[in-house]
């Protein structure tokens, strides 16, 4: 879990600064250092997790590869099961022929994307692949984009034996739509590199040009010769390196709207126009070495930016949530084809838990559809034969047939990931305080070369064009520009470190301003991890409970999960009849055994409650019916996460709301953890949850919301911020804006302050910023702005804000404890 | 002083020449992933890797 902080920041030696919560240690699975019970497994002095953990750690020892164990702890992935044919079709010749990014005879080259890769040891074992087998030439791995490269031998080893080597030892690739249509999507963007080597070639060289002026040399005839260079010189950085910024700039005015790279793109222009002018009738040198520093700084505050983003990539893609091969029926025989492959009027099983991939008539089988990645609503949609399906949706209750009616429509997709409830308003890159000040900034510093060219107009009208365009050239929103990307990177990285991960930096703006604060219970606030189940009833016989682990293992709800966890392994059974009912309970038939398991009602129970209505006891209970006759139930206690009321204590002051899904059984826990008057409100559907965000925002207020993603996928997107906590990487839902880890909760109220106290480190670097042009502007009104001056002020200015911001953010943060 | 034209000119080539360097290395893919690198270096390697250009040439003449 802590190795989730590596997985988005990349850096596997802060893996271990995550402080785990402090508990009497329980034994810890020697490969994944998931906890050992409930199936603790002692071979050879080492404890394991489960059989799929030893597994892999005899597969890597048997290879002689030991060192991935010494280079950290526990690095393996706690084992994901995979199905037997889920590579199968990386058989067909044509999906090969996709994948492969190059082929020469029998040498190929592929990039597989394994999300697991997260630690060194990862990076250290991946690069060994071919020990494991021959026919695997050579592996390299990209950890920022969790990317394999791997050249292989087609003819000792096959595409699909190369996937399922991978998913062996613990790094399942993940192949998805989007891999499989462009292998262009891989080229990564490298313009910035280039005109960051062109600009600091100008500038370095300009500068080195400029040294006889910087010390008053006057010699006419080096002098003409300088100024000429300068001035090819500069050319690469006016029309290269900075044309995003006249770019972004034109964009921009075409819509009226005055963003930042407006003043950028007018400083620039005037710089370069009045050193040309100065040069060609030899009245100055020209300030071009100001210019050339100006655009490579902006240029590295892009570097730092792209860089802090490139970390964050958690925001997938939509087309990676959509299944790559699906099974068409071709007279009752299934076989598997690739997506790409599909046509209207082919007919496709689709299985409980698999989605819909392109709009289709349901034909057989009972419909029951999870719109949740495509609406936010996790209402399943219930639809019989007949009736179309669209794209998107999720079957939940055993399997369908669907004929395909159109066509694998990307833009209709597009069109539904698009969808207001997913979209936020767009924020300006730089943040809005960033956007507000900017638009001032341009209109004021007109006015002041207006203003300023005019008074000298009167006296000396020579002076007037000088100080006109010194004081645009002085006049410098670099500050601006810089300040707020190197302080809220720094703030992410900060976060990140301490278990919090942000989506962009624009979210640390967004809880800096929030005063509205929403919990939603199950699985936030409660741990259903680590709860202690127990069972009271008639005891079940072995092959009961074999079925009633099979039908567990359809159900994705938290606590068939919990108690597919803690029951004794025993073999999977078939399971006919599923049907899931959201929020009450599941039932089906497994090996001849009819089963409901769920809530008392739900499995008419209510009569043998032995106290209804009186002392509520903490947990959830879970009845299990076998045909006719009501078994007994397994209570599974909800542990309060550790650090709960430390977390209420740091967001004193703050508004604070409870909305549960479940019954007001724990509300006197509650309301002792939480501060009084705090409101709550309890049967709560993802529905109510969604409009009571909507409505506490219509009210004007800032809302973040904590959930834990899976049935408030639709709240977390309506709310400011949506917070998701992650115990379980797999479960993360798209719709949020940061993902908490469970050991950082308590943190909460400190990282509200922290990014406070990044927004008043920006505001203070503008102050910073105005200093500097209220000094810069005196020498320009006053006609005094030399090259010399301007050329140490400039770089100056940047220099310091990008020194100040960073240090100070860290050191603020080293001071509270991050 | 008129050297200082040679030696402005040889400056500037080979300043160019770095120049090239560095966009070529950019076009090489060698600053697609600046991190990895990082880690791979402190890797102790027991076995020498001398098979990979082996089994390359292998594979491709087949």
């Amino acid at each position: 879990m802590a190795c989730l902080g590596a997985f988005l920041i990349g850096n596997p030696t802060k893996v271990n600064k995550v402080k785990p919560a402090p508990v009497a240690a329980p034994p810890v699975c020697y490969h994944c250092g998931a906890d050992c019970q409930p199936l603790h497994l002692r071979r050879e002095d080492l404890n394991f997790c489960c059989e799929g953990c030893y597994t892999v750690f005899g597969i890597i020892r048997e290879t002689g590869l030991k060192g991935y164990y010494e280079l950290n702890d526990n690095p393996g992935a706690t084992g994901k099961p995979v199905e037997a044919g889920k590579y199968a079709f990386l058989e067909d010749e044509s999906v090969v022929e996709q994948m492969l990014e190059f082929r020469n005879g029998n040498l190929c080259k592929v990039t597989f994307t394994a999300p697991d890769i997260h630690c060194s040891s990862c990076i250290w074992l991946l690069e060994r692949l071919h020990k494991f087998r021959e026919g695997v030439i050579k592996s390299e791995v990209n950890f920022g984009k969790k990317e394999i490269y791997l050249t292989y031998n087609k003819e000792k080893i096959s595409l699909r034996q190369v996937a399922e080597l991978l998913a062996a030892i613990g790094y399942q690739p993940e192949l998805s739509l989007a891999r499989l249509e462009g292998n262009q999507q891989s080229r990564p963007d490298r313009s910035l590199w280039y005109k960051i080597g062109v600009a600091g070639f100008a500038f370095g060289n300009i500068m080195l040009l400029s040294f006889p002026e910087y010390f008053g040399l006057e010699d006419l005839q080096f002098t003409r010769i300088f100024g000429f260079l300068n001035i090819i010189l500069s050319l690469p950085i006016l029309l290269y390196s900075g044309i995003d910024y006249f770019r972004s700039a034109w964009a921009g005015l075409s819509k009226r709207h005055i963003n930042i790279d407006v003043p950028i793109s007018l400083g620039i222009s005037v710089l370069f126009l009045r050193s040309l002018a100065e040069i060609i009738l030899e009245t100055g040198p020209g300030y071009l070495d100001s210019m050339a520093g100006l655009v490579f700084f902006l240029l590295l505050g892009k570097w730092f930016q792209r860089k802090t983003y490139d970390f964050l990539s958690f925001e997938r893609d939509y087309k990676s949530y959509f299944p790559i091969s699906v099974t068409r029926l071709v007279r009752q025989q299934e076989e598997q084809i690739p997506l790409s492959k599909l046509k209207p009027g082919d007919r496709l099983l689709i299985r409980s838990g698999e989605l819909i991939p392109a709009d289709g008539l349901l034909l057989k089988g009972q419909g029951s559809i999870d719109y949740s990645f495509v609406s936010g609503e996790s209402d399943l949609m219930a639809r019989e034969p007949g009736e179309l399906l669209y794209a998107g949706g999720r079957q939940e209750r055993g399997a369908i047939e669907v004929e395909i009616v159109k066509e694998v429509s990307q833009s209709y997709l597009t069109r539904l990931w698009n969808n207001e409830v997913f979209r936020k308003e767009e924020q300006d890159e730089l943040g809005k305080l960033t956007g507000k000040v900017s638009k001032y900034f341009t209109l004021i510093v007109i006015l002041i070369a207006l203003i300023s060219g005019g008074i000298w107009l009167v006296y000396d009208a020579g002076m007037a064009l000088q100080v006109f365009t010194a004081v645009l050239i002085v006049a410098c929103p670099c500050a601006l520009a810089l300040a707020t990307p190197f302080t809220l990177g720094t703030v992410i990285r900060v976060f990140s470190r301490n278990g919090f991960f942000l989506k962009s930096p624009s979210v640390v703006e967004a809880i800096a301003g929030a005063d509205a604060w929403v919990f939603d219970k199950t699985g936030t606030l409660t741990q259903t991890g680590s709860s202690e189940v127990n069972y009271e009833g008639d005891p079940l016989q072995a092959d009961e409970i074999t079925a009633l682990c099979s039908l567990l293992r359809q159900s994705r709800h938290p606590l068939s999960r919990r108690l597919y966890a803690e029951l004794p392994e025993s073999g999977m059974q078939l399971v006919s009849d599923f049907e899931e009912f959201g929020g009450k309970g599941i039932k089906g038939e497994a090996g001849g055994v009819k089963l409901q398991v769920g809530s008392a009602d739900f499995v008419g129970a209510t009569s043998r409650l032995p106290n209804a209505g009186s002392v509520q006891r903490e947990g959830s209970e879970v009845w299990v019916r076998t045909g006719d006759r009501i078994r007994g139930h397994f209570r599974v206690e909800h542990p309060y996460r550790e650090g709960i009321s430390e977390m209420v204590g740091g967001l004193e002051g703050q508004d604070l709301w409870i909305l549960s899904g479940d019954n007001e059984r724990e509300e006197a826990l509650l309301k002792t953890v939480f501060p009084p008057g705090t409101a709550m409100h309890f049967r709560q559907s993802p529905e109510d949850k969604l409009r009571f965000i909507r409505d506490l925002r219509a009210e004007g207020r800032s809302v973040v919301m904590v959930g834990d993603g899976l049935n408030d996928s639709g709240a977390l997107k309506q709310s400011d911020v949506g917070i998701s906590i992650a115990e379980d990487v797999s479960a993360f839902t798209p719709a949020s804006d940061a993902i908490l880890s469970g050991q950082a909760v308590r943190r909460l109220g400190d990282f509200l302050s922290f990014s406070r106290t990044g927004i008043r480190v920006i505001k203070a670097s503008f102050a910073l910023s105005f200093l500097y042009n209220l000094i810069g502007l005196s020498f320009a009104v006053t006609g005094n702005l030399s090259p010399l001056v301007a050329a140490i002020l400039m770089p100056l200015s940047s220099v310091t804000i990008i020194a100040f911001t960073t240090l100070l953010t860290q050191y603020l943060a080293h001071k509270k404890g991050l | 002083m008129s050297v200082m034209y040679i030696l402005i000119g040889c400056s500037v080539v080979i300043a160019l020449g770095f120049l090239g360097a560095f966009l070529w290395s950019v076009k090489n893919g060698q600053m697609d992933d600046t991190y990895t690198p990082s880690v791979r270096m402190l890797f102790d390697d027991a076995l020498p890797e001398a098979r990979p250009e082996k089994e390359v040439a292998e594979a491709e003449e087949s």
